[in-house]
């Protein structure tokens, strides 16, 4: 086998080897790179930080345990910046059963932080089958969809849920998923019932939903553990995001790597055996 | 003696000044305290041009109450802190006040009130004190049984019906409609007769989603079609499902192709299963099932998300041939980096069409077609009055509200 | 009549909840309240159903001994473990059940997530190669999103946040609404099939 024809076919074994020295090397010696801060990011954390104490966010965990590592983040970023602000927060968690326990894991944890009390700072509603269904009956009232928390206490006694009857009583609701729930977050509670629609996705999803930003259906966008990371600089916390995002660097640059001697191989190769170009 | 004098003085300085200035001072707080209560016994300028409606689109229950700002919110004197919405049930009731609005804001919507019922409202503007408008009404709340905000949805779904109706109908005349090759579906005598001849099932991926979803129903169409030919072909079809529903539904699908081909004895009705309904789950036993059985021919035609790739990629190392079709727009790029043949969006929906060439089902595709070309249009349109600044209004035909 | 019934149901069920979208009135609104109710309770009735299924085929396979039975057993392992233990100690913070989801479950489904990371590597470097001028095109902006989209890309070329951006909110933009647009009218072609009972496949027959 030829140097180019060797180049064209390195086994698949090496390359799942050095990608993950490529992410593992980082976590073990940071770089500390700098993070930017891009628009659609800055958009949703305006929003909410021109939020007054006693509002009321709605947040959606509707991501499960595989897509955590990007959406963990997320979550805790906002619910460290509402709990901060003093600002109110309804969660739910619409996609998977599975979803519950990584709902609950970050709502804690945000919440122990900021010495907050479940049924008066916070209410987790928990998991219902059928988002869209779920999704409309909450535009009506809460309670349609969701006689009682997680914890099987009824709304009617949960403090923070008095006067609040759906959508049109919180401030902004944001789903934080790794499914294409978004879409129908935003075209039903979003275009049905006009509530203010914020979003978190994993980055292979980010992309498809700059539509939604251009057209104004979302009022920010945080796409995968880069948006995680802005996040929390924006919010001036900076946690696991933001740890991960030397890993991503090297392990792009890495990829981008692999292509060119890819093509380096295949160039040189069809040059050494004189075939003309298709 | 210099000393006594000087000090005389400063006393007699003392005695005049000290005086003087607590008799200016207290002219001065005297004045301002005048000042303010003369502002103060005057209340801010009342709101006016108040009106108020049932509002429209809507279920009923709710009355809308508009008024221009008082002359002294954010001009005049400046003052006003907000303003109160009052009710009652007669034009001589008394009112209650039913809520209340920050400086700046000119409208209310009252959805505490029963339909059918007469009311009567007014508006206060307030400060330190308030002045009251003038009381309006009656007014009644009601639901509407049309929802104006959507008409150019039903002008639409009108169009597109009648033109699916119309074609479906040519169709079924006679008429020739052509329909474009589609690789991906040409291929699927290729990638069935490969498998029976290397003696590996195929396996068909029906997608991650619900039966009410369009693309898992759209996939189901093709897989009786695939079904049909793996019988006619005697080679073996594993089919996964992720759902429950889809699964049942899947079972009739095979079974009525087998029975289509002559073939009911070679159905086995184990061979489509429920494996999971976690995500990653079902990945990791769908890869399994391709790495042991070595399928030769593996379908990804549904509604596909994140697992798309490591389906694909594993396929691949699997070496088996791939045929994928989504609607699932992000999750296309990676099909089409890791399998042979990807039907992009559209072209899973018509390949139902296209397999079986039955004229309702290209019609339809006909229908489509034209329905793609009028909106074409309008974009082309919608840009060029966009632009235009005095016609920009032709954008807001096609706003669609609550 | 076994077709028949449900044609019938699936065309009055269509063209009742079109003509609904239109109707604000609060009749309009019960009849959605109470079908969002109905879709709720038959979507819970599904997790039955599945699990049903799930124990007679893998039970089927234990019983038999037929090839990869003991994976099988690991599966109606899992599921009787979880249960009892969901059951017997609830599903709180502390107890056993959230444990073995925090410990096992978490770490395999992101185990799975993450291969994706490995397969994408894989696959960018066999496919992306500059065979024709539109794979090019596809392999340099591949490059040039993958560099921007890091905070990397902007040292090694300060614009190409700026390009990867451009790239992201234009032409990508149009692929997918052009897409989207086609899939939107796919969509609601394949709802009007099946309302009008053009498209018969969910009934379980080619015909």
């Amino acid at each position: 086998m030829s140097i180019y024809e060797k180049m064209m076919s390195i086994d698949r074994r090496v390359l799942f080897v050095l990608i993950a020295l490529s992410v593992v090397i980082p976590l073990l010696k940071p770089l500390l790179l700098p993070v930017n801060v891009t628009k659609e990011v800055k958009h949703l954390y305006e929003f909410v930080d021109k939020l007054k104490p006693g509002d009321v966010v709605l947040l959606s965990l509707d991501y499960d345990p595989s897509t955590m590592a990007e959406c963990q983040p997320m979550a805790i970023s906002i619910l460290r910046q509402c709990f901060s602000k003093g600002i109110k927060v309804i969660v739910t968690s619409l996609a998977r059963p599975e979803g519950l326990g990584t709902a609950e894991m970050a709502l804690t944890q945000a919440a122990q932080e900021y010495h907050k009390k479940n049924g008066n700072d916070y209410v987790f509603l928990g998991y219902k089958p059928n988002a869209a269904a779920v999704i409309l009956a909450m535009g009506e009232n809460f309670r349609l969809a969701f006689p009682n928390d997680y914890y099987g206490t009824s709304i009617e006694d949960i403090p923070m849920m008095k006067g609040i009857k759906n959508y049109r009583d919180i401030k902004i609701l944001v789903t934080i998923s790794g499914s294409g729930i978004i879409d129908t977050w935003v075209i039903y509670a979003g275009g049905r019932y006009g509530v203010p629609v914020g979003a978190g996705v994993t980055a292979v999803m980010a992309t498809d939903y700059y539509k939604y930003l251009q057209s104004g259906q979302l009022v920010g966008l945080l796409g995968g553990l880069k948006g995680a990371a802005e996040y929390e600089k924006l919010i001036k916390h900076p946690d696991m995001a933001t740890k991960g995002m030397d890993g991503q660097n090297m392990a792009h640059l890495l990829i981008v790597f692999f292509i060119i001697i890819g093509n380096i191989g295949y160039f040189l190769g069809k040059r050494a055996k004189g075939i003309k170009g298709r | 003696m210099r000393t006594k004098i000087a000090e005389r003085r400063v006393e007699g300085v003392n005695r005049g000044i000290i005086p003087l200035v607590a008799f200016l001072f207290l002219l001065a707080i005297g004045g301002r305290a005048g000042a303010q209560s003369s502002t103060d016994t005057l209340p801010p300028s009342p709101p006016s041009e108040v009106t108020a409606f049932d509002t429209h689109n809507d279920a009923g229950k709710n009355i809308t109450i508009n008024w221009k700002l008082s002359a002294d919110d954010g001009t005049g004197r400046n003052t006003v802190k907000g303003y109160d919405i009052l009710r009652s049930e007669s034009r001589s009731g008394e009112f209650e006040m039913v809520g209340s609005v920050v400086a700046g804001i000119s409208t209310f919507q009252d959805d505490k009130v029963e339909n059918h019922r007469n009311y009567f409202y007014k508006v206060r503007a307030k400060d330190h004190r308030f002045s009251e408008s003038g009381i309006v009404g009656p007014v009644q709340a009601s639901g509407q049984w049309y929802n104006t905000n959507r008409t150019v949805v039903l002008i639409f779904v009108v169009i597109f019906t009648a033109l699916v109706i119309y074609f479906v109908s040519s169709a079924k005349k006679g008429k020739k409609l052509y329909i474009r090759p589609i690789p991906g579906m040409d291929a699927v005598d290729e990638a069935v007769g490969r498998a029976t001849e290397m003696g590996r099932p195929i396996l068909y991926i029906l997608g991650l989603s619900t039966i009410s979803d369009v693309a898992t129903l759209a996939s189901l169409t093709i897989l009786g079609r695939v079904a049909k030919k793996v019988a006619e072909f005697q080679s073996k079809l594993l089919v996964p499902c992720y759902d429950p529903i889809v699964m049942t539904v899947a079972q009739e699908v095979v079974k009525n192709a087998y029975l289509d081909a002559g073939r009911p004895d070679s159905y086995d009705e184990s061979n489509i299963w429920f494996l999971s309904q976690s995500q990653f789950a079902y990945a990791a036993g769908v890869n399994g099932i391709m790495l042991r059985e070595r399928t030769a021919t593996n379908f990804y035609l549904g509604m596909f998300y994140a697992e798309s790739l490591i389906l694909a990629e594993t396929g691949n190392i699997a070496g088996s041939i791939q045929i994928a079709g989504t609607d699932a727009v992000v999750q296309l790029p990676f099909f089409i980096t890791s399998c042979d043949y990807t039907l992009i969006g559209e072209e899973f929906y018509a390949a139902s069409a296209y397999l079986s060439r039955e004229p309702k089902l290209l019609g339809s595709i006909k229908a489509q077609d034209w329905g793609k070309m009028g909106l074409i249009a309008l974009i082309v349109l919608g840009g060029f009055f966009a632009s235009i600044h005095h016609l920009s209004g032709f954008v807001n035909l096609f706003t669609v509200g609550h | 009549m076994r077709r028949q019934i449900p044609l019938a149901i699936t065309l009055v069920g269509g063209v009742v909840m079109i003509i609904q979208y239109f109707i604000p009135h609060q009749i309009s609104q019960e009849i959605y309240r109470g079908s969002l109710d109905w879709l709720m309770i038959i979507a819970g009735f599904t997790m039955v159903l599945g699990i049903g299924s799930l124990v007679i085929h893998h039970t089927d396979k234990l019983k038999h001994h037929r090839e990869g039975w003991g994976y099988s057993l690991v599966t109606l392992a899992g599921l009787a473990v979880m249960s009892i233990v969901g059951l017997i100690w609830g599903m709180a913070g502390d107890k056993p059940f959230m444990q073995i989801f925090i410990y096992a479950q978490n770490p395999i489904q992101a185990t799975m997530f993450s291969l994706l990371a490995f397969f994408i590597a894989s696959a960018a470097y066999r496919a992306f190669r500059a065979r024709s001028f539109v794979a090019t095109l596809l392999l340099l902006s591949a490059i040039i999103v993958m560099i921007g989209r890091v905070p990397i890309g902007a040292k090694i070329w300060s614009p190409i946040r700026l390009v990867s951006d451009w790239l992201l909110d234009y032409p990508n933009m149009v692929a997918k609404r052009a897409i989207g647009l086609g899939v939107g009218l796919g969509m609601i072609s394949t709802a009007l099939k099946i309302i009008l009972g053009i498209e018969r496949s969910y009934l379980g027959g080619v015909k």
